[in-house]
């Protein structure tokens, strides 16, 4: 039999961005919270030997371990599942922080069309313009109502910007001025201006000064050092977890933070959670941790891999729409790109941050006229600067030997003088991607893995081209000698690196038919559930989404606190 | 010698007090948290100093760290030839050999990365499609072992020769034989084994010198590379600067 704990108010299952939003939120108003968090404890003491290519982005040391944890993927239901055995498209965060560890720092505001998309879709274009199968829907709450939210977000993490031209309407200005601008952003900025698009600087966590955010919390400014993707920040310059809010949770001595802490099952008993069982990875020992209010908040599978294996809420059925946990996976179209090569130009390609760059909306969301054109959205296009590393980075042209003697004289050549535009494409779902439980593989305590199902559409190839051409546009105005763009965005692919923007599968939404969270994020089935994170989603836009869950993390906080004092359904 | 030496640590010295200045600790007023604070007494006295420089002296001319962990002595060196055509000695620079890459990926197979320590190795195993991934029950170290013996047993058949004898046109040949899945084998998959040998090539030829590959920092040397630098504040807003590397030792 589990061992049971005494009763707690709040029991939070994975402490990254959201766990620690929630945490930090709920214990300064004095609610009693247990922080369940399966991987380890984190300091920034630990990244003294951080500037290591090899072990951090190549071998993964920040990542979720995937012998003991993965989940399946096919393209389609006619393939059989099979696991992700190796690290590819994108990277699973584990540990006090979770993804938000090891993130570049890109922090922007979805647009107000993203929130309204079928309505505003249907306004402009009519009801043919949305495929039958595209399963694009409101997400129940607009862009105004989240705004005071992203502007909550902005000044705790003390994210450095400038105003995005074309982006929602902001109450406040970014906390922190711009980053620095590289020669290469320079000249990004020229030719985008040249071709009358509207550049900003991209919105970053990597603090462009030090800060020191209503919390409290101080931050020194970003050296500039090119390891954040993938790493986490010796200088704490980065804004994470726990350099931000898991310090402000531990200080009240309300937050009882659980490492090594796998929770398996949520525990309910008449349509109410009483709680979450979990193991102890140091011990084996089971474990029953009592609470009113039970808040989800690992990463986008797990957090549908726990309410499936719990049988919290309706499972998605994929033959007639109906059901909502696993609806609506959605992921990114970043293939869309372009590489330019400068014969006479040599760059710093090997300094940057992670959000170091400049972007364009004009192509992004409905900032463009879709009418002659086979897709819906878009995305932003940026030259971003992270610090080219040199064993992922070694940039030649199109169709030359990738070893060999050519290989090396190229190579060395055009490492600091190739410069690249990309494009963060959006994904919109489909009646036929989801999130369900894998019915042959399972984890390391023998609970079932998550299976994926999904491919890419007509909607991403037509944009990911899209957005390619513009690409290669903005590489000619910015002088290069030789371009290489895509020409074919092919079958989704597992093995290859994308981005670790997977989104859906517990979407918010206006009705409990065809979502499972409202806009609190709690559940519509069990009302002391709430479930945070890109996992909310109804279809993921063409940014970064790490500034959008943190704005739905604080509202989410709010929700919660709300329900604490009066219970019911929020909305 | 010891001036030059005595320089290099001046200027050090001298990059990490702007390093410090940089990141507000110098200013005051900010409680700076996190690894920044260690870093200062590290390596800071003379004699701290003199002694990492005496270490490194004495081993000059021998590495003790080239020796064999896991492969034989025969299969190491078909990986020197092979990693040398993957990554040519020229008039840029050493090529992969001379670079130490072989023990690089030698150390490596023993390890963790070797045994697929971190990866999911359950059954059951089934052929997967393309975009699925590897999908075998072989191990790295495994994988490794059968290719290298595919390329003698291949070298042997159409050549009479072990693969290391072959001229560089036989060896290149050989090797696009198996990149491009021409050559038929019942074991492993010759274009998976190929994917496995360059990209470990490239990860001795560009990781920190501290795994055995990259030595004396040539590599990044070749291509401007600076390695593991404090921050890149100065050179961030400037044209193209070429700075001197520095590796993970050099922190310690």
């Amino acid at each position: 039999m589990a061992k049971k704990m005494p009763k707690t108010d709040v029991v939070i299952v994975g402490v990254g961005w959201g766990g620690g939003i929630i945490a930090s939120e709920l214990t300064k108003k004095g609610l009693q919270v247990v922080g369940l968090e399966k991987g380890e404890e984190r300091h920034t003491e630990d990244y003294y030997m951080v500037h290591d290519e090899l072990r951090y982005a190549v071998r993964k040391e920040l990542m979720q371990d995937l012998s003991k944890e993965t989940l399946t993927f096919r393209s389609n239901e006619k393939m059989r599942a099979l696991p992700m055995r190796q690290y590819g498209s994108f990277l699973l965060g584990e540990g006090l922080g979770g993804a938000g560890v090891h993130w570049n720092g890109q922090a922007f505001r979805f647009l107000p069309y993203d929130f309204e998309i079928r309505s505003k879709t249907i306004d402009r274009y009519g009801k043919d313009k949305i495929p039958a199968d595209m399963t694009i829907q409101d997400w129940g709450i607009t862009y105004d109502e989240l705004e005071p939210y992203f502007d909550q977000f902005e000044k705790m993490a003390g994210i450095s910007g400038e105003e995005n031209p074309l982006g929602g309407k902001r109450s406040d200005k970014y906390p922190t001025g711009p980053m620095k601008h590289s020669k290469q952003m320079d000249l990004f900025k020229k030719a985008t201006e040249n071709l009358k698009y509207h550049p900003y600087t991209i919105p970053s966590a990597n603090l462009s000064e030090n800060y020191t955010n209503p919390d409290g919390i101080a931050r020194s400014a970003c050296q500039y050092c090119s390891f954040c993707e993938r790493f986490g920040c010796e200088y704490g310059a980065k804004a994470d977890p726990v350099v931000t809010v898991i310090p402000v949770a531990n200080k009240t001595g309300k937050f009882d933070l659980r490492t090594h802490s796998w929770v398996r099952r949520i525990v309910h008993k008449g349509g109410k959670a009483t709680g979450v069982l979990y193991t102890d990875t140091t011990t084996g020992e089971e474990i029953e941790q009592p609470a009113d209010i039970v808040v989800v908040t690992s990463y986008v599978f797990n957090n549908v891999k726990l309410l499936l294996n719990s049988k919290v809420g309706r499972p998605y059925d994929p033959a007639t729409g109906n059901g909502v946990i696993g609806k609506n996976y959605a992921y990114q179209v970043i293939k869309g790109a372009a590489t330019g090569f400068f014969k006479d130009q040599e760059f710093n390609n090997f300094a940057g941050a992670g959000a170091l760059g400049m972007a364009i909306d004009d192509f992004n969301g409905d900032n463009f006229d879709h009418s002659d054109l086979n897709f819906i959205h878009g995305g932003y296009l940026a030259l971003t600067q992270p610090g080219a590393r040199p064993i992922e980075n070694n940039p030649i042209p199109k169709g030359s030997p990738t070893w060999g003697a050519d290989f090396k004289k190229n190579s060395l050549e055009y490492v600091n003088k190739t410069l690249s535009v990309g494009a963060m494409g959006a994904s919109m779902p489909y009646k036929h991607h989801y999130l369900d439980l894998d019915p042959t593989y399972k984890d390391t305590f023998g609970d079932p893995l998550i299976r994926m199902t999904f491919d890419f559409e007509d909607q991403d190839s037509e944009l990911a081209k899209f957005t390619a051409s513009k690409a290669s546009e903005i590489l000619k105005e910015m002088g290069a000698d030789q371009i290489d763009s895509m020409d074919e965005l092919g079958p989704y692919d597992i093995t290859t690196y994308q981005s670790t923007h997977n989104t859906g599968g517990v979407i918010m939404g206006a009705d409990p038919d065809s979502s499972a969270v409202n806009n609190y994020s709690q559940m519509w089935d069990m009302d002391n559930v709430f479930v945070v994170g890109a996992s909310a989603f109804a279809h993921n836009s063409g940014y970064n989404p790490t500034g959008t869950v943190g704005a739905m993390a604080y509202r989410a906080s709010e929700g919660i606190l709300k329900y604490n004092k009066n219970g019911g359904m929020l909305v | 010698m010891a001036d030059d030496n005595n320089q290099d640590q001046q200027e050090k010295d001298v990059s990490r007090r702007k390093f410090l200045r940089n990141s507000g600790i110098a200013v005051g007023g900010l409680a700076v948290g996190g690894v920044v604070g260690s870093l200062i007494p590290w390596g800071t006295t003379d004699n701290d100093r003199n002694q990492v420089k005496n270490q490194t002296a004495n081993q000059k001319g021998k590495n003790y760290n080239h020796a064999l962990m896991y492969l034989t002595k025969a299969e190491f060196q078909t990986v020197e030839a092979a990693t040398e055509r993957i990554f040519p000695k020229d008039d840029r620079g050493p090529g992969a050999k001379d670079l130490g890459v072989p023990y690089y990926i030698d150390h490596q197979l023993a390890g963790s990365y070797g045994f697929n320590a971190r990866d999911y190795m359950e059954p059951p195993f089934y052929h997967g499609e393309k975009v699925q991934g590897y999908q075998g029950r072989l191990k790295r170290r495994e994988i490794f072992r059968i290719g290298l013996r595919e390329l003698d047993n291949q070298s042997q058949q159409k050549h009479k020769k072990k693969f290391k004898d072959l001229t560089d046109e036989q060896m290149d040949k050989m090797l696009q034989g198996f990149e491009g899945d021409k050559i038929k084998l019942s074991t492993v998959s010759p274009s998976g084994f190929f994917e496995l040998l360059r990209s470990m090539t490239l990860e001795g030829l560009y990781s920190d010198p501290l795994y055995g590959g990259n030595i004396n920092m040539d590599a990044w040397r070749m291509r401007n590379y600076p390695g593991d630098q404090m921050g890149y504040m100065d050179v961030i807003e400037k044209d193209f600067q070429k700075i001197e590397p520095s590796s993970l030792r050099d922190h310690m």
